[in-house]
């Protein structure tokens, strides 16, 4: 067995890994479902005091903003022995995820990172990496379905139909910008993910919370086990902004190498007009966070656009659009 | 902070009530109009609508990036393109739609910009404000009471003391009964956020004027070939609106040699190029000859240019002789790659010196190899087999008419075919040193071993190779670099430099102790305010304890087990 196949074997047990960690994550939010039915069972009062940190959600918000990131769930719910588990494969899985990108790394003679197969590889690895740190500072653990879905949908798509023998780095290729800006990006990309997930569990909590207020309770019960919109909101952003860094840089880096491998910084091919639309839709996002009347669910659906367009710049510009950016066998 | 008046932070504009309103006038409108241009609402639509507008170039070809996508999507949709290049589909980045969008943002930005400069430049100057009045309602809150015999004045001095250490500005303010300390820092913030919007316009104009100064252009050179940085020494040359030529900086550039490697040890990427070199020689003006190198990434940079390896292929050497046996044709002839293992097409043209004018179309197959159908293609890049066949046409070669003709294609509707597939004569097939006569008794034509001593079978030096340079002038690069530095540092700073007011306040209590308060406010997104008020009352009761005067009586009663 060669490197390389050792690294096919480490990644498809990571995913392996993964999908128990998901079943892991999703037993979790079940759990959670029921806890708030039997809450509610226990006494109606929950909800009317749910009812009134709604209400005061408006006047605090000012003064609220700064507050240090704090769980202000509607039901507050500990962790269970099952979310341990989640956390605990995915540590599991994430380390032979590594290993597998290392050994492909070592098998090639470079960076783990110059074709289709090993981006969605390296790009996932980092997407893992991202959400493990930020749970050392944050308890974001509750995003595990979503995090782990993308990632066991990503890598499944890489390894079934990108899946490339290793080849050595055409000229085109052979930078230090390869390693720098697609490096870049792909870290940016992980801090975007998380903010994906981020806004689109507080879309789904705000709407919970216009309906605690109204009539029509029901929906997704494990919400209420969950930050508030706004404290999800606020965490998106703070994930997303450092995602925007990222993103600035890997469009300079870009545009230097560029320079270095065509002789102009900035010429308008598919793969850079996709890289800027991706920038100037969250320079957008940034912006309805400063805007009156966009905070909430407006800027939550930007950050999701973005996101979007993230993917579709590395799944369908990459693949189905002519341009200057070819990659070795895709 | 004179922000747009929809920014989030800002009052909301006092309602002006609709009815009693007066008409806004000429200058009332104008300044209205201005108002809305320069708000968050309207820089985050144009923001929203270049994403937007960008899209379509990415999906039709563009002239700057790829014109013979546009011919090709001419011919393959001969009914939308015409009416997509009526809306400038084809030259999205530089059409009027998408130029006045970006236009109305960076106007929008100048005007939202300048007055926040100048508001930024004032609050660099002013005292922090006033201690408001309730501190309870605001950002981590506590209260503390001071160890007693500090009374409230000296309180709010050290507190002064602790916050002109943590590099805040600070201002002391009086009132009955009590003396507060009020503390705002991270004007960095504002700054680098102005910084960042500046830069962006800085970057625009730059990029905008900056290509009108310099110009590209591309070359051709065959090994051996000597190139002398010259207009006419250009195949093609693309000034700059503003570039004058004689800017030129007439160095020499020789190609010496082109040297390519090729994987063949890993079987999944046999015949894979590994590296393109290619050795050069500079002879600056006046100066001593100098060797150097251009490679694909890493372009040579020399007498004001930057010289740039694009493409590589192969020239072979061809020699047309007339009956008699002059030489009316010889030259090293760049054909195209047409694939990955370098099939290459080439062709020659003969006006002169025959009894008719003769047109070569050739292919050249650097390693030879035969399908099941027998037809020829190349199996590797390399020259390991070349071979190098030759359709023969004679006639008109439509050169004499004075219309530019393009040297890579042969117009072939006015000659007649000689030795084609078609005709009775086949095409000719030549290795290098190969003659072979031309048909109709025309003469002779030859293809050139360039390393005739070789051994027996060795053809790795059989055929020259050449290689296409872009050679680029642009003198404002340095200036973009400054500014996308400029837009990366602001933009770190503005979005990481914690904005904060921060107030230590001291109540003189009815019992002669001291009550102290402390408070934060946050301008903009700082999640370490809370702990940021909590570390400053924790180092303020320390000092103050370590201050305190010893013999003080602690309040209560001394002597009573506590
Ligand atoms: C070329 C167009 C623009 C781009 C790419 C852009 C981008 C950005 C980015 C990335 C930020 C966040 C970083 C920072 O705070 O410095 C930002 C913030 C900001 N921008 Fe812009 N901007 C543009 C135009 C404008 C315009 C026209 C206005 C005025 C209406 C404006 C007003 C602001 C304000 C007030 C902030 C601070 C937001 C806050 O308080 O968090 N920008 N902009």
């Amino acid at each position: 067995m060669n490197l390389n196949e050792l690294s096919i074997l480490s990644l498809y047990s990571a995913m392996a890994v993964y999908a128990l960690a998901f079943i892991a994550y999703s037993i979790d939010l079940a759990k959670r479902s029921s806890a708030v039915s039997a809450a509610d069972v226990a006494g109606t009062a929950s909800a009317g005091t749910a009812t009134t940190a709604v209400a005061g959600g408006n006047t605090t918000t000012l003064t609220r903003i700064s507050a240090r990131i704090a769980n202000d769930a509607a039901t507050p719910y500990g962790r269970s022995a099952s979310l341990r588990v989640g956390v605990s494969l995915t540590v599991l899985a994430w380390a032979l995820h590594l290993v597998a990108a290392v050994l492909r790394g070592i098998a090639a003679e470079r960076v783990p990172w110059a074709n289709m197969y090993e981006f969605a590889m390296t790009g996932t690895l980092l997407i893992v990496t991202v959400y493990l740190i930020v749970l050392t500072r944050t308890d974001l653990r509750f995003l595990g379905t979503f995090v782990i879905g993308l990632i066991l949908i990503l890598l499944g798509i890489g390894a079934l139909q990108y899946y490339v023998e290793v080849a050595p780095l055409p000229p085109a290729l052979q930078s230090v910008w390869l390693v720098i800006h697609v490096f870049v990006a792909s870290l940016g990309t992980g801090f975007f993910a998380l903010g994906f997930a981020l806004s689109f569990v507080q879309l789904l909590q705000s709407r919970r919370e216009e309906r605690v207020g109204g009539v029509k309770p029901g929906g997704l019960k494990f919400l209420s086990t969950l930050p508030s919109a706004f404290t999800l909101e606020n965490l998106s952003y703070r994930v997303n902004i450092i995602g925007f860094i990222l993103w600035t840089f890997t469009l300079m880096a870009g545009s230097v190498w560029a320079e270095r491998a065509w002789g102009r910084y900035w010429g308008w091919d598919t793969k850079e007009v996709w890289t800027f639309i991706i920038w100037v839709i969250y320079a957008g996002y940034i912006h309805a966070r400063a805007t009156r009347g966009w905070r909430g669910s407006r800027s939550a659906w930007l950050a999701i656009i973005g996101f979007a367009a993230v993917m579709f710049n590395f799944g369908i510009v990459n693949v189905f659009f002519k341009g200057l950016h070819a990659y070795s066998g895709l | 902070m004179s922000r747009p008046s929809d920014h989030i932070d800002s009052a909301p504009a006092p309602d002006q009530g609709g009815v009693t309103q007066p008409k806004l006038g000429f200058a009332g409108t104008l300044r209205w109009f201005w108002r809305q241009l320069t708000s968050m609402r309207t820089a985050l639509f144009l923001l929203l609508l270049l994403a937007i507008a960008a899209v379509p170039g990415s999906l039709v070809p563009q002239r700057s990036s790829d014109p013979n996508g546009v011919t090709q999507y001419f011919t393959d949709n001969p009914d939308l393109a015409p009416i997509l290049d009526k809306i400038q589909a084809f030259d999205v980045y530089s059409s009027a739609w998408f130029s006045s969008i970006y236009l109305l943002l960076f106007i929008s930005l100048i005007g939202c910009v300048i007055p926040r400069t100048k508001h930024h430049l004032q609050a660099l100057r002013a005292k922090p404000p006033k201690t408001p009045a309730r501190l309870a309602r605001l950002a981590g809150f506590t209260s503390r009471t001071a160890p007693a015999g500090t009374d409230a004045a000296t309180a709010v001095a050290t507190a002064r003391t602790v916050l002109k250490q943590g590099r805040y500005r600070v201002a002391l303010f009086e009132g009955p009964g009590e003396f507060s300390v009020s503390a705002e820092r991270g004007y960095l913030r504002e700054t680098g956020n102005l910084v960042f919007h500046s830069a962006l316009v800085g970057l625009l104009v730059v990029v905008g004027f900056g290509s009108g100064f310099g110009f590209s252009g591309q070359r051709v050179l065959v090994e051996g070939q000597t190139f002398v940085n010259t207009l006419l020494a250009y195949d093609s040359f693309n000034p700059g609106r503003f570039f004058n030529d004689t800017e030129l900086d007439p160095y020499k550039l020789t190609l010496d040699d082109f040297e390519v490697s090729y994987e063949t040890q890993n079987l999944e990427a046999f015949g894979q190029p590994v590296d393109f070199t290619a050795g050069v020689t500079v002879t600056p003006r006046g100066g001593d000859a100098a060797p150097g190198a251009v490679r694909v990434n890493d372009p040579l940079r020399t007498g004001g240019t930057s010289v740039y390896l694009l493409g590589n292929g192969y020239a072979p050497t061809i020699t047309v002789r007339d009956p008699e046996g002059t030489v009316v044709f010889t030259d090293s002839v760049p054909f195209l790659p047409q694939d990955a293992n370098l099939t290459s097409l080439g062709i020659v043209k003969v006006p002169d010196g025959l009894a008719d004018q003769v047109g070569l179309v050739g292919f050249f197959y650097p390693t030879q190899d035969e399908t099941t159908t027998g037809s020829y293609y190349s199996s590797f890049p390399d020259l390991e087999y070349p071979v190098l066949t030759l359709n023969v046409y004679s006639g008109d070669l439509g050169i004499n008419d004075g219309v530019p003709t393009s040297v890579y294609a042969l117009d072939t509707d006015h000659m007649e075919p000689l030795a084609t597939r078609t005709s009775d004569i086949q095409p000719l097939e030549l290795k290098p040193g190969d003659t072979q006569a031309l048909p109709n008794g025309l003469g002779t034509v030859t293809f050139e071993n360039a390393t005739p001593d070789a051994a027996e079978g060795d053809y790795s030096g059989s055929v020259p190779r050449f290689a296409s340079f872009d050679i680029h002038h642009d003198p404002t690069q340095g200036w973009v670099l400054l500014f996308a530095s400029l837009v990366l540092g602001g933009l770190l700073t503005s979005l990481f430099v914690p904005r904060r007011r921060l107030w230590v306040k001291a109540v003189e209590r009815a019992d002669g102790s001291v009550q102290l308060e402390y408070a934060g406010l946050a301008r903009g997104e700082d999640p370490g305010l809370e702990s940021a008020v909590t570390a400053l009352a924790d180092r303020h009761a320390a000092l103050l304890e370590r201050s305190a005067p010893k013999d003080a009586v602690p309040v209560g009663n001394p002597g009573e087990p506590a």
